[in-house]
């Protein structure tokens, strides 16, 4: 069922100007679209390495057949784009806002997801699994990493993969944090930007060991401010994306 | 009678309104990369490359022969292009030349000719190339579209005939009066000449060695670009004469006799015996510069954003700018899964080719005005400034690149 169909045309209209200035790419999310290409480019390389489906790159929809999870979805800024290449997608997040906003933008441009206000473990205790599990940009808001983890963990299936993206807790990062760095302070909810709360790859993998899943190659992404464009690096000090896999 | 179900909307990423020389060669460039995409044009293509459509034949840079190999277009047309040498550009009287000769810069030539109706047949041949091989592509001609909703999420246009169509982006490739420019409330900015290319095909008995010869004469350049041998005229070149428009309608309609003597007048003896290949063709020339090349899920691409005058043979080149550039930010954009029409594509696609195109409108339009007079100050400037750029081998060289297109952030198409 839509998640918008039980909002009433105030709350849509309501609704509907804030999609616009989530997915306006100068507006308040602006970093977090200028950095979205990089990381969906990876996401997309990456699974179709491990599902083998590299030869379909060039073609309408490389990932058809495919289910994948979402968790923390926002605006849908990842969730669109991976309907578009052919995943089923379901689409979660724990604010109701965002999800209605998401689930009306996605209707307004004609993509297919399903989205739902709602935690991983609500879907995990429902037994859901998906051949893909992708947590972007959401660790760091999360109050109990390792129930998380399980949760997200359980849904992956055998042969399945999970991405996760995150910050780095290092000096670095603090200092960005701590005096604003626009980038990093602009695409996180304000007062959601709590230093001690980024984590570092090692507790990420240790938390992905404990919930059943191999980690493999870790990456950073690095903002160069002054050409304003981000790039696939081996700096974790800052972004980093890390790819695992459920035997 | 059971009642009759509309047809559902024919869904795709990108509709491109208007299929000339610009607008068909996106499609080729889209289709071929995997995104669905619409051509739509008001006239029937075999109308677009009858011999009375269009007589012109166009000057195409390196850089455009680039994108014509790129999209696959090229090797249809291949056999049918005249490789410009060597340019002569001479300044009336004074018979100052400037010498462009492609050895200058390398060993390729300045550019190709190739007459439109050829570069139309080889885009078409492609279009039917890609189709045949199931690639994304609804080629819908002759169509026309009613109307076109532009909302948040997506197009929709309703042509005449009641198809209606659903698109993430709306490409306007309608030429200099773009219908859909002007739905989209989108104004021009407007210079008349006030003269008018004439334009014709000419057999002469003397071979042109693949020298473009270009005489500015006070009513405005008069330019003899060479075509490829054809098996039963013989040697030919492709003229166009810039005329004041005042006089232009009497001249197209001069006898033959006395068209012919005028030729001879100002082309002069260096091809031999000349004669006029065909019928003449008219072209009111204005410098046009549309006040935005964006609204929200439209862009405009080639003459519906900009019209410069020939002199420089650049028009075209620019339109195919456009579509390397726009062919580069939709597919990079479609394979990440994001909106072909989003913001985003859609700024980045106006940053990159808005400066450029308004470099060279000013350009041509400097050229033209500094030769089409006869004052004899300006004249005398002139005269020494062409000497001293013919005098100064990096000045020059530079001039030539950018004729070729070879300068400022070359999109992917125009690499090669
Ligand atoms: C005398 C002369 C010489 C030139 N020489 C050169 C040269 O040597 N080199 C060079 O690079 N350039 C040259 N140019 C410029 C060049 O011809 C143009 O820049 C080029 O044709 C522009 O192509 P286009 O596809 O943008 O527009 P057009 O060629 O005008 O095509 C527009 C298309 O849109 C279609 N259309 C219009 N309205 C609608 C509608 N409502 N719905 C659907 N379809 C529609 C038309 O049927 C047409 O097919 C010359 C121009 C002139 C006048």
């Amino acid at each position: 069922m839509s998640a918008i169909s039980t909002a009433s045309p105030e709350e849509t209209a309501k609704f509907a100007a804030m999609a616009d200035s989530w997915w306006d790419p100068e507006g308040k999310f602006k970093p977090l679209h200028k950095f979205n290409p990089l990381r969906i480019g990876y996401v997309r390389d990456r699974l179709a390495e491990h599902f083998g489906r590299t030869d379909r790159l060039e073609g309408e929809t490389p990932f058809e057949g495919l289910r994948l999870l979402d968790v923390g979805c926002g605006g849908g800024l990842i969730a669109e784009p991976m309907a578009r290449l052919g995943f089923d997608v379901t689409a979660i997040d724990a604010g109701e806002k965002n999800v209605k906003i998401a689930a009306l933008h996605a209707e307004q441009s004609g993509v297919k997801v399903d989205y739902r206000h709602c935690l991983p473990e609500d879907l995990a205790e429902e037994g859901k699994t998906y051949d893909v599990v992708l947590i972007l940009e959401v660790v760091e808001h999360v109050a109990d990493l390792a129930h998380f983890l399980q949760s997200v963990g359980r849904m992956v299936r055998p042969g399945g993969a999970l991405i996760a993206a995150t910050l780095n807790r290092t000096a670095k990062s603090l200092v960005m944090a701590k005096f604003g760095a626009e980038y990093v302070v602009r695409w996180l909810p304000r007062g959601t930007h709590d230093w001690r709360k980024f984590v570092k790859p090692s507790e990420l993998t240790d938390h992905m060991r404990h919930a059943g899943l191999t980690p493999g190659e870790v990456k950073g992404m690095t903002y160069h401010p002054f050409a304003d464009s981000w790039e696939m690096t081996g700096d974790l000090s800052m972004n980093y994306i890390m790819f695992a896999t459920k035997p | 009678m059971p009642q009759t179900h509309p047809a559902p909307p024919l869904d795709v990423d990108v509709l491109i309104v208007g299929g000339g020389l610009v607008g068909g060669t996106l499609a080729a460039a889209l289709a071929q990369d995997g995104v669905s995409t619409a051509l739509i044009d008001t006239e029937d293509p075999a109308t677009l490359t009858a011999p009375a459509h269009d007589g012109r034949a166009s000057a195409i840079a390196l850089a455009g022969q680039k994108v014509f190999a790129g999209t696959g277009i090229w090797p249809h047309m291949a056999g049918h292009t005249q490789p410009i040498e060597d340019i002569r550009v001479s300044d009336g009287p004074s018979l100052l030349f400037l010498h462009y000769d492609h050895r200058q810069i390398g060993t390729e030539p300045l550019g190709h000719m190739a007459e439109n109706r050829i570069i139309r047949e080889a885009i078409h041949a492609r279009l039917k190339e890609l189709e045949a091989a199931g690639k994304p592509l609804a080629w819908l001609a002759p169509a026309r579209v009613a109307e076109i909703r532009r909302e948040a999420g997506g197009a929709r246009a309703r042509l005449d005939d009641g198809r209606t169509l659903t698109a993430r982006l709306v490409v306007a490739a309608d030429g200099r009066g773009s219908p859909t420019r002007t739905a989209a409330g989108i104004g021009v900015r407007k210079y008349d000449y006030h003269q008018t290319g004439i334009v014709l095909t000419i057999g002469h008995e003397k071979p042109h060695q693949g020298c473009a010869f270009e005489h500015f004469l006070p009513a405005g350049p008069f330019a003899v670009l060479p075509l490829p041998d054809d098996p039963t005229e013989g040697h030919r070149s492709s003229l166009v004469w810039t005329e004041r428009s005042r006089l232009a309608p009497a001249i197209l309609k001069l006898p033959d006799d006395a068209f012919q003597a005028e030729l001879e007048s100002r082309i002069g003896d260096f091809l031999g015996a000349v004669r006029p290949l065909g019928p003449r063709f008219g072209y009111p020339l204005s410098l046009q510069h549309a006040a935005a090349y964006h609204a929200r899920r439209l862009v405009l691409v080639g003459d519906a954003a900009h019209g410069m005058h020939p002199i420089a043979g650049q028009g075209m080149n620019m339109g195919l700018r456009d579509i390397a550039a726009l062919a580069q930010v939709v597919v990079d954009s479609h394979r990440l899964g994001l909106d072909v029409g989003g913001a985003q594509v859609i700024t980045d696609y106006v940053r990159w080719r808005r400066f450029d195109n308004m470099l060279m409108l000013a350009v041509t339009d400097g050229l033209n005005r500094l030769f089409s007079n006869d004052m004899a100050l300006l004249r005398t400037a002139r005269d020494l400034g062409m000497a001293a750029v013919d005098k100064w081998p990096d000045l020059k060289r530079l001039f030539m690149r950018h004729a070729m297109g070879q300068t400022g952030t070359l999109p992917r198409l125009m690499r090669g």
